[in-house]
């Protein structure tokens, strides 16, 4: 089952190859070229360093953006009023990339770790503070009604009701706005900070043209994504947390 | 939800301006307040946006990123449907192509760039290619999992029609998968706006996303920084309400009714 | 038993659908599982059989194979000599539920089978389907605004239109509520009479095969084997309160295995 998919990409990476040796004088590198690129950043210690940093970075900024959207997105969510007041100017600061906000991020921290990581908590706030809006909406009607029905005290009924059942949804939002955090920390580490992956992308490019040790940078990258996208979805197979899937 | 009572229809317009007055208010005083020569209040972000419209500049930006938006996002859609429709399909061929895709979406479209320049050079092309790229894996996992969701049935009786392998995928598979697909690209839409502004940023010299950081290396206009940025998300905010108005379509809507 | 085991067939009609020695094995986690044994069984051109046995007994797999969504893996379903390869338009199976398109008004869904059909004639079946299953007015609408037994109806005209020789229909009633499947059976057996199709009926309401059926197969639990052949001789309109009604369906009863009385 295995051995299709693995014959496909390794179709790919020899094509790839092929295509490289075709055009010699080419400023892209092979796969091969690529991972001498990733052993020369491992025996420069590099690679680890730089691995970190941007983790470090997205650890802040998605883990400020958790802290502060959720609850309030429950809140909200909870509140017709208090969602409708906001919803809109949700709506509009949404579709902002968080790139666009450099130049104020700049202003306010500085060029360093506290522009990136504001940045990422920009890219993760608003995706949080919907899905946890969502996610109130979403409880169906009948929990709500035996809550009532057996008396339950407010914050009773918050956390005996309320929690358990957003947490699937939101263990998916997470997910999501873990790999849109990802996006992002790539992004502000090639405008604003010097570590991190994002920066050797630019930083290859510009001292030097080391194509080879851009696109590993882009396979490290690709790597890491997945395997953080993995670990959350491990997350939500957690069996006390897979409840709503068994309603279906 | 909890309210006290259900809430009227002035109030969908009373509450969103309350706090949208909120915002500004506090905006406003926390610039008075702290006395910063540079950031600019809501007064001088108006006065800035009338100024862009008066040298027709916003008008021009915002054409050319809703242009390699539409160039870009269009492609995106007309190959990611076919692909997502053939992946969603041919289980043998998800299988094997699958592995591949997941290990590609998580790079972010930024991290393409260098290699875009190589390919396209610095300008529209690799900002096009970029927003196709950002916006290919979301439709075609929003069509495979459409797909996959098919009831059974539809296809059983599309097969009782008689239909070949092809009318069945255009008459009954797409169809049926459609609400699904045009969420995977309303997200698309939202991602290839996002990356526009970002692409513009890096890798040419007009749009959005050039006008953000052009104001700011030209003369720390951050009255006109901002005042990009507001029309970054009036204008992201008005193609997602686009799109949603296509899932209203009566023949589409039935797959959101059923939601949840 | 051995009428069970022994072709049955209807004095005086040609054989339309003959189902010979059919079997259906399944592999459920690598064990092999029978799900039908040895089925015969002759229907009649314009007869109104249908099939009853407890839940889970396989009378759907049995259709789904006559139909041919199913491969047997024994035995052959021929219908006018030819046998049965695959779905075919001429013989359309109606199901229990979904199976309208949604994104289809009732126009649409009527229409679906007729796309080769010059324009006005297309129209033309349509209204008269819309007629015939009495959903005048809702022309129009999508399936999201009908009910239940609404969109069965829609089912049953999108079926009639392509003309098929042959109608199926598994369960059709089983998800709607009583009173609409007495309404529904009345329906069925007055579209049945006036365009006098064969028809295949699946369901597990003893009930509803004695007041529809010409004949009634009964199936045991899995391994499905035909426990028997009842021949209901009442002519329509059927008195249900009638002597003979009750014997047949208390014979019915007993060959199922349940009580009188609960």
């Amino acid at each position: 089952m295995w051995l299709r998919p693995v014959l496909f990409i390794a179709v790919l990476l020899a094509v790839w190859q092929v295509a490289i040796y075709r055009r010699p004088g080419q400023l892209l590198p092979g796969p091969i070229g690529v991972a001498s690129g990733i052993l020369d950043l491992m025996q420069h210690g590099l690679l680890l360093r730089y691995v970190i940093a941007s983790l470090f970075r997205v650890t802040w900024g998605f883990g400020l953006a958790t802290l502060t959207a959720i609850p309030l997105g429950l809140m909200l969510g909870w509140y017709r009023r208090g969602e409708m007041a906001f919803y809109p100017l949700v709506q509009v600061f949404r579709p902002i990339s968080p790139l666009a906000w450099i130049p104020v991020a700049i202003l306010w921290f500085g060029v360093g770790d506290l522009a990136a990581i504001f940045l990422i908590f920009v890219g993760c706030f608003f995706p949080l503070l919907l899905t946890a809006m969502s996610a109130v909406h979403n409880i169906p009607a009948v929990y709500f009604n035996a809550g009532r029905n057996f008396g339950l005290s407010s914050s009773a009924f918050v956390s005996r009701v309320l929690y358990p059942a957003v947490v699937p949804q939101l263990l998916i939002g997470l997910r999501i706005t873990l790999g849109i955090a990802w996006l992002v920390v790539v992004a502000a580490e090639m405008i604003s900070v010097n570590s991190g992956l994002g920066f050797l992308i630019v930083d290859a490019r510009n001292a030097g043209n080391r194509y080879d040790l851009v696109v590993a940078g882009m396979v490290i990258i690709g790597a890491i994504g997945l395997l953080l996208d993995l670990a959350m979805r491990s997350l939500e197979q957690v069996r006390s947390f897979h409840w709503s899937s068994s309603e279906d | 939800m909890s309210s006290i009572t259900k809430p009227r229809m002035w109030e969908s317009f009373f509450w969103p301006t309350i706090a949208a007055a909120l915002l500004l208010a506090i905006w406003h005083y926390s610039v008075v307040f702290t006395g910063t020569k540079v950031f600019p209040s809501p007064m001088n972000v108006k006065t800035g946006v009338v100024e862009l419209l008066d040298m027709h500049v916003l008008w021009a930006d915002i054409g050319d990123s809703l242009r390699r938006v539409a160039l870009g996002f269009g492609a995106a859609v007309l190959v990611g449907i076919p692909v997502g429709l053939w992946l969603g399909w041919s289980a043998a061929t998800y299988q094997v192509v699958n592995p591949t895709l997941q290990i590609l979406r998580p790079i972010s479209p930024i991290a393409w760039i260098p290699v875009a320049i190589i390919f396209f050079g610095v300008g529209d092309r690799a900002a096009i290619f970029l927003i196709f790229l950002a916006s290919f894996f979301p439709i075609v996992v929003a069509c495979v999992s459409g797909v996959s969701s098919v009831p059974p049935v539809l296809r059983s009786a599309g097969r009782n029609f008689g239909l070949s392998k092809l009318q069945l995928i255009r008459r009954v598979i797409f169809p049926a998968a459609l609400p699904q697909i045009l969420v995977g690209v309303r997200i698309a839409l939202g991602i290839a706006w996002l990356v526009v502004v970002a692409a513009e940023m890096i890798a040419v010299d007009s749009g959005l996303g050039y006008l953000v950081i052009d104001s700011r290396n030209s003369g720390k206009r951050y009255d006109l920084v901002v005042a990009a940025m507001l029309t970054i998300g009036i204008i992201g905010l008005l193609l997602d309400f686009s799109i949603r108005q296509v899932e209203r379509i009566k023949s589409v809507r039935w797959g959101f009714r059923d939601a949840a | 038993m051995s009428s069970a085991q022994a072709v049955v067939t209807v004095a005086g009609a040609g054989n339309k659908l003959r189902v010979q020695h059919l079997g259906m094995v399944f592999e459920r986690d690598g064990e092999a599982v029978s799900a039908l044994e040895d089925i015969n069984l002759d229907v009649s051109e314009g007869e109104f059989v249908c099939i009853v046995g407890p839940s889970g007994c396989g009378k759907s797999t049995l259709l789904n194979v006559v139909a041919g969504f199913l491969s047997p893996t024994s035995g052959s379903v021929t219908i006018d000599g030819e046998a049965v390869s695959g779905p075919d338009p001429r013989r359309i199976l109606v199901f229990q539920e979904r199976g309208v398109f949604p994104w289809l008004t009732v126009e649409g869904n009527i229409g679906f089978g007729l796309s080769k059909l010059p324009r006005a004639e297309r129209e033309a079946r349509i209204a008269h389907y819309v007629q015939t299953v009495r959903l005048q007015g809702f022309e129009k609408a999508y399936p999201s605004d009908l009910s239940g037994g609404m969109k069965q109806r829609l089912q049953v005209a999108r079926a009639l239109a392509v003309n098929p020789d042959i109608l199926y229909l598994d369960e059709p009633f089983g998800a709607l509520d009583s009173i609409t499947r007495v309404i529904m059976r009345g329906e069925l057996l007055r579209i049945w009479q006036t365009e006098r199709r064969t028809i295949l009926f699946v369901t597990h309401d003893i009930d509803e095969a004695v007041q529809m059926a010409d004949r009634v197969v009964v199936l045991s639990s899995r391994p499905a084997k035909i426990k028997d052949i009842l021949t209901i001789d009442i002519p329509h309109p059927r008195n249900i309160s009638s002597p003979h009604y009750l014997e047949l369906r208390d014979e019915l009863l007993k060959q199922i295995g349940l009580a009188y009385e609960i």
